[in-house]
């Protein structure tokens, strides 16, 4: 099988400060890879060149075989990377449909004038729209709440949400930044089945930060760990959290 | 699917609250029972209604402060009056050389937006108000040392003065005369016109928000990071909030330039003031909704008007409405109070539409 | 000759650009939030030294300092009262808005108070002045005594931010208000400290202004107010430094263009010098750049 995404020798640094360093990884299609590491490791600064939010540096990253090092943030989703934020970044006045419609944007058309003068067109797409958002929403078990502002949502919901958001843009890699933080026990086995069933359902490959092991070890097949903005240990997720380096250098701690 | 229906709903009562208000002055007109004060300032309410709702595009849907926009209505004021001056001996029938002018006005004012949208929206926040402000000033210090004349040679243009023009003495006539502005405008405006260009700002607004590149400029609004994570085109969709406010702003100045039969550029009409001004309409009506825009430019114009003695106070009550109206919507410390001392009334909205 | 008198007329206007933008320099290095109601301060600020000097017949440094204490009151009032409520609300558009409404607010109380005519001020500077080059070249007592203000004011500041505990409590709030806190500094006294040193050089920029320029209405604060922002956005906002050289460039600028480019389009020289400033280098001079964190 062939690698989803392809990373070689990924870099950036601010200010003399090397924040990642010789970043390499390949992801499998329809893999659940975890990366984990201490705070200020670089997991999300990691995030941020693999979505054009930072420009890197050095190295290459390669999405189902298309060169994207270095495009614009916008560029990059078209590409098919979707991502969630660490601290979450709804689209807070908006209803919880319309945070999803946001995300539907670029795969349902029609132009200003069909929209300003309801003509058929808009009519047709708005209902595509609809249906599809509420499908997505089911998944989440957020479609009774689609009327809500999505500022109202409890927490935990909220994260769901913009998951939904993400997987609306149809990516071919969800990148999910901490999806667990803030949740309690339940609430993160729920997610961990949630996760599951979007990886089976959509054929999703799936990149996610996270410091709750027991997500990571329930449900990632393969993982990276960051330290100091390099690899630490690479590979099967049983090998690696059985790894001595591992334990002293993170998880000992 | 319900959605859908409630804010069709929301935005036929707002066509309906102007279609009622201009039968009820239509009424009073005819009987007579209204005083030429009155009448006189139902083309510049229309004016204001246009201003509020078209700001309110940029404030409260795209979120970004724009204190320029009367420099919008100052650039369709002067290109469609320069229009039906120059048209006014070749076009004869007065609704299509109106029509004409109206759309002048309003794609130059357009126009305008994007040229300026482009530089300025790269900005943000405090930056961009004050660029905009800046552009604004600019503008109406342009028109103030404008002169275009025309004789039988053709138009002659100068930014210094009249008499360099060169025009031929006997068949020169200025259109454009520096700070004395246009004089001659014919008097195309009328209230029915006025209240036709309210009921088309509305429906493009009401339509836009609720529609997919509405969507799009509010996602921006509440999260810029967010909207350009799923692909949303920054820069188009501000540019094209920018602009169809911009447009909208250069009809009220159409619809002011043909009411007034002398147009000047001051302060107070095109300059930093009329941005003020318009601002608090948004403000009082509620930064974001339409129709709350629309109905503050209405009480606040016509209040001041009404109470005589009041109209001196006018400024100063308007600053005060401000404050007041920015302390009690956006402190911190006064939502918790509403909060916790109005939350009945926050319960019967939500009743309601649930 | 006539260059150098039109230069020296510039740095005049400058010096006074400069101690205004001091002003908003540091409110927006602190507070984060451009106060627009600062110009229309230096207008009080005018007015009552005007009063101080004519109704109550007292003297030039009296009156400044009559007119010094008003404005200080009146910047923390001002402060307390509109923008301390809303400082962390949810809306970066909030407190600008509030502080318009107070720009308003200033000017329409002057304008019932001391109506809208013109009032003539007579200068608080009573030299006459030097003259060189054979009586060519006049420089007047105002001239002088503006220019050597702002370089002591600004020498003065520097050294209040540098030394002082108050200025360190104030480099440390405008870095990171949250660190601040925990270590123990006195973030509102600060954010008030600042109001009352600049709303004080309002009112010393006030005086001056209206000495060279000596015609008062209740709008007179408005246009330079707005100027002196654009002079320390040019020369890079928060940077004190940054405001002293931005505001004699900008002053220069207005003075020389009105000369030779067209006394009518003075302002938009100086509102087109602001574009052009924020869109090639919008740090400006001597400012940082600030990333937003993702």
């Amino acid at each position: 099988m062939t690698a989803l995404l392809e990373v070689k020798n990924l870099g950036i640094s601010f200010g003399g400060l090397r924040a990642v360093n010789n970043f390499e990884v390949s992801i499998k299609k329809e893999e659940l890879y975890g990366l984990i590491g201490p705070n200020g490791a670089g997991k999300t600064t990691i995030f941020n060149l693999l979505t054009g939010v930072y420009r890197p540096d050095s190295g290459k990253v390669i999405l189902d075989g298309q060169d994207i090092t270095g495009k614009k943030i916008i560029d990059i989703n078209k590409a098919g990377i979707a991502r969630t934020f660490q601290n979450i970044r709804l689209f807070k006045q908006l209803s919880v449909l319309d945070n999803v419609k946001v995300g539907l944007h670029n795969n349902h058309h029609y132009n200003t004038l069909e929209g300003i003068f309801r003509l058929p067109r808009y009519r047709t797409v708005e209902k595509e729209m609809n249906e599809k958002a509420m499908e997505l929403l089911k998944v989440f078990d957020l479609d009774k709440e689609a009327e809500y502002q999505a500022a109202n949502l409890p927490y935990g919901k909220q994260r769901k949400l913009e998951i939904a958001r993400a997987l609306a843009t149809e990516p071919k890699l969800l990148l999910l930044d901490e999806p667990a933080a803030g949740m309690n026990p339940n609430e993160t086995g729920e997610l961990m089945d949630t996760i599951r069933f979007v990886r089976d359902q959509f054929h999703m490959t799936i990149l996610l930060i996270e410091h709750d092991m027991k997500l990571v070890s329930g449900i990632c097949e393969e993982l990276t760990v960051l330290n100091f903005g390099e690899v630490l240990a690479q590979g099967e997720t049983s090998a690696v959290l059985n790894d001595p380096q591992v334990i002293t250098a993170y998880l000992g701690e | 699917m319900k959605n859908m229906k409630k804010t069709t709903k929301n935005n036929l009562i707002t066509y309906g609250i102007v279609i009622v208000a201009f039968v009820v002055v239509q009424l009073l007109i005819m009987t007579g029972n209204i005083s030429s004060l009155l009448e006189g300032l139902m083309v510049p309410l229309c004016m204001y209604v246009i201003l509020a709702v078209s700001l309110n595009l940029v404030v409260g849907i795209l979120g970004e402060l724009s204190l320029g926009h009367a420099g919008f209505m100052c650039v369709g004021a002067f290109s469609s009056a320069f229009f039906s001056l120059y048209t006014e001996d070749i076009i004869t029938v007065a609704p299509l050389r109106f029509f004409l002018a109206l759309l002048i006005g309003i794609i130059t004012a357009a126009i305008f937006g994007i040229l300026i949208g482009i530089p300025v929206l790269r900005l943000k926040g405090d930056y961009l108000a004050i660029v905009t402000l800046a552009f604004g000033e600019i503008i109406k210090n342009l028109v103030n040392v404008l002169y275009i004349g025309k004789d039988e040679n053709g138009l002659h243009f100068s930014m210094k003065d009249a008499m360099s023009m060169n025009m031929d003495a006997a068949t020169g006539k200025i259109l454009i005369n520096g700070p004395q502005g246009i004089t001659g405008t014919p008097n195309d405006s009328t209230f029915s016109i006025g209240i036709v260009l309210v009921l088309i700002t509305l429906f493009i607004v009401l339509n836009l928000i609720n529609s997919r590149d509405g969507r799009a400029i509010m996602a921006i609004r509440d999260n810029r990071i967010a909207a350009e994570s799923v692909g949303i085109n920054i820069t188009k969709y501000k540019l094209m909030a920018f602009s169809i406010s911009a447009g909208m702003a250069g009809a009220a100045g159409v619809l002011y330039a043909h009411n007034l039969s002398s147009l000047t550029a001051t302060t107070n009409n095109f300059g930093y003031n009329m941005s003020i001004s318009i601002l608090v309409f948004v403000v009082l009506g509620g930064i974001g909704s339409i129709r709350g825009s629309m109905i503050a430019a209405v009480i606040l114009t016509l209040l001041p008007e009404l109470l005589r003695g009041l109209s001196d106070y006018r400024m100063l009550i308007y600053a005060i409405v401000l404050i007041i109206m920015m302390l009690f919507n956006w402190s911190p410390k006064s939502i918790e109070w509403r909060e916790k001392h109005l939350a009945f009334l926050k319960r019967n909205k939500e009743a309601k539409e649930s | 000759m006539s260059f150098i008198s039109y230069l020296i007329s510039g740095l005049s206007l400058g010096s006074v650009y400069a101690i205004i933008a001091l002003g908003y320099t540091m409110v927006y290095g602190i507070a984060k939030m451009l106060n627009f109601a600062h110009g229309d301060v230096i207008m009080i600020g005018a007015y009552v030294a005007l009063m101080s000097m004519t109704q109550a017949g007292l003297s030039p440094v009296i009156g400044v300092l009559i007119s010094v204490v008003v404005c200080t009151v009146l910047g923390v009032v001002i402060e307390r009262v509109a923008y301390k409520p809303l400082r962390n609300a949810g809306s970066p558009l909030a407190v600008l808005i509030t502080a318009i409404g107070v720009s308003y607010l200033l000017q329409n109380v002057a304008l019932l108070i001391f109506g809208a005519n013109a009032q003539s001020f007579p200068s608080a500077v009573k030299w006459s002045g030097i003259t060189l080059a054979g009586g060519k070249l006049v420089i007047s007592g105002v001239t002088i005594v503006t220019i050597v203000a702002c370089v002591v004011i600004m020498a003065g500041l520097m050294l209040f931010i540098q030394k002082s505990k108050a200025g360190q409590a104030m480099r440390a709030v405008s870095e990171d208000k949250g660190a601040a806190q925990l270590m123990g500094i006195n973030v509102n006294g600060t954010i008030a400290l600042t109001f009352a040193i600049g709303s004080a050089l309002a009112a010393i920029a006030g005086v001056l202004l209206c000495s060279a320029y000596p015609s008062l209405t209740p709008y007179t604060g408005a246009m330079p107010g707005i100027k002196a922002f654009v002079a320390a956005v040019f020369g890079g906002i928060g940077s004190i430094p940054g405001a002293f050289i931005g505001g004699i460039l900008l002053g220069v600028i207005e003075i020389l263009g009105r000369a030779y480019i067209s006394s009518q389009m003075a302002d938009a020289i100086v509102f087109a010098v602001l574009i052009i400033v924020l869109l090639v280098k919008p740090a400006g001079l001597l400012g940082k750049n600030i990333q937003e964190k993702v």
